[in-house]
């Protein structure tokens, strides 16, 4: 083990940004752990007997919203989901009031996903109980950022790393609606990675090599050269039909990676991808499919266990409050 | 400013050695076949003295017998009353328990709750036949009823007083170690 121990003090999880080095490896090291529990033919634990999760989700979601159901599962949470589409949302209620009712049911754990970029730091400066973000807006979707981390780590010495520190992570397409981009951008820079931010000029956000540190690259073969993971984001549905690209078939030309355009990035480069994909767009079906390359079903599986890791040190793991 | 501590050697480094040589020899002088054994070390103390123990009966008997180490921080019962928990350990057993005899190993055996969540954790790997337990030292002050198979040493502590077992990577001994404030 790299941390000195158990060094998790927050209360919340909001995002990546403002995490030390030593608060990743802490999280990242119980994931590790826990990642035991889901190999098992008994896949659960009672640590978490007792507690209450509830997962608010104010957008669709099947995977993050399952994942973060089955972690708290497997450590023994009772777990509750609240979709907005059959909650009092529909009948005007506010995130505040609907927020404020939650709390009234006690729970340990709110893990909320919102369009809206931000409004996790308003809800925890006026509720009790901890929050996990599970995606706000373009802003954050730390556990999507820490699960990737800790794929990349488990990948490190077939990529020549022993640490993170000067990895090459291209991370390519629509970055300006990407909370996945700035989430991993944060998490890497602060493990000491090099970040290129790879798209077309009208999927960058407006100075984003002053405001993550990171270069911007507009051409897909520039932006893979030499790059050791290569983390492809999703193309937004409807994205595709509006005025930030001439049409999906263009996209894909010059923005889909193919076998070809890999042959770009380093010898050993992983190929990653937050989910779902579009095969043919973003990604070409011989690259994500090749066991060699792509590590995206390994992302699944980690997921899972960051976010057991994330529920457990919130729960109480974690140094003292 | 951090608590300093006041260390009393009870066991010395050739000593612990002994005393872990007279635990595998008295195992397998209790007779029974070996041929079910698995040995079990609860991290982390329980799992220098398993791996020392395995050692040992490895030379004695001819069967190969396995290892496993224990991590048992998700099914400790005390989540809410103390912390900062360790930074949890890794559970590594790749042999299959059912049926088996396994020895269960601690270094230090004080309320008995380590063994508790040890047990409960053993069972959602499989039904051994049977579970003893060794320990290399038992300190009494137990709040279960749970009691060792196999002791290598009986100590009554002071009042305020902790045993550790200490490793420094090459050599382990066994202190009586008393916190001031």
């Amino acid at each position: 083990m790299r941390s000195a121990g158990n060094l998790w003090t927050r209360k919340h999880l909001l995002g990546m940004a403002g995490l030390a080095p030593e608060e990743i490896d802490t999280l990242l090291d119980t994931a590790v752990s826990l990642r035991e529990v889901n190999r098992r033919d008994i896949k659960k634990v009672p640590t978490l007997r007792g507690k209450t999760v509830i997962n608010l989700f104010y957008e669709n979601s099947t995977r993050t919203r399952t994942s973060f159901e089955l972690a708290g599962k497997r450590m023994s949470a009772d777990v509750v989901n609240m979709s907005v589409a059959s909650s009092s949302v529909k009948k005007g209620e506010t995130l505040l009031d609907t927020l404020a009712n939650l709390q009234a049911m006690n729970p340990d754990v709110v893990v909320i996903r919102h369009p809206e970029s931000g409004v996790l730091e308003f809800l925890a400066n006026n509720l009790d109980a901890a929050l996990v973000n599970a995606g706000d807006g373009r802003h954050e979707h730390p556990t999507q950022g820490l699960l990737d981390l800790l794929t990349i780590q488990d990948h490190l010495p077939l990529l020549g790393q022993k640490s993170f520190a000067g990895l090459v992570v291209a991370i390519c397409g629509d970055v300006l609606h990407s909370r996945v981009a700035r989430s991993n951008a944060i998490g890497l820079k602060t493990l000491g990675a090099t970040v290129r931010f790879v798209g077309p000029a009208t999927l960058m956000p407006a100075q984003a090599a002053e405001a993550f540190g990171v270069t911007v690259h507009h051409r897909l073969e520039e932006g893979l050269a030499g790059a050791q993971v290569v983390m492809m984001l999703r193309l937004q549905n409807e994205r595709m039909n509006s005025s930030y690209l001439p049409s999906v078939r263009e996209y894909a030309a010059f923005w889909g990676l193919n076998r070809a355009r890999l042959k770009l990035a380093d010898p050993n480069a992983i190929v990653m991808h937050p989910g779902p994909i579009n095969r043919g767009v973003e990604i070409a079906s011989e690259v994500a499919d090749d066991p060699e390359r792509s590590v995206i079903l390994e992302q699944v599986a980690n997921g899972l266990a960051v976010r057991m890791a994330v529920l457990y040190l919130l729960c109480g793991a974690g140094v003292r409050r | 400013m951090p608590p300093t501590f006041e260390d009393k050697l009870l066991l010395s480094s050739p000593d612990t050695l002994a005393l872990i040589d007279t635990l595998a020899a008295r195992l397998c002088a209790g007779g029974g076949e070996a041929d079910n054994w698995v040995v079990i070390g609860i991290r982390r103390g329980g799992a220098l003295v398993a791996q020392r123990l395995w050692e040992r009966l490895s030379q004695r008997l001819v069967q190969r017998i396995p290892i496993g180490f224990l991590d048992i921080t998700f099914y400790r019962d005390d989540l809410d009353t103390i912390g900062p928990n360790p930074v949890v350990g890794a559970t590594d057993l790749r042999m299959d328990i059912d049926d088996k005899r396994i020895i269960l190993v601690d270094d230090v055996l004080f309320s008995g709750r380590t063994i508790r969540a040890a047990m409960n954790a053993l069972f959602d790997y499989g039904r051994p036949e049977r579970v003893d337990l060794l320990v290399l030292v038992d300190r009494g002050g137990r709040q279960l009823p749970i009691q060792p198979d196999h002791v290598g040493l009986v100590v009554q502590p002071e009042e305020g007083e902790f045993i550790k077992l200490l490793d420094t990577g090459e050599e382990m001994h066994v202190v009586r170690r008393k916190i001031r404030e």
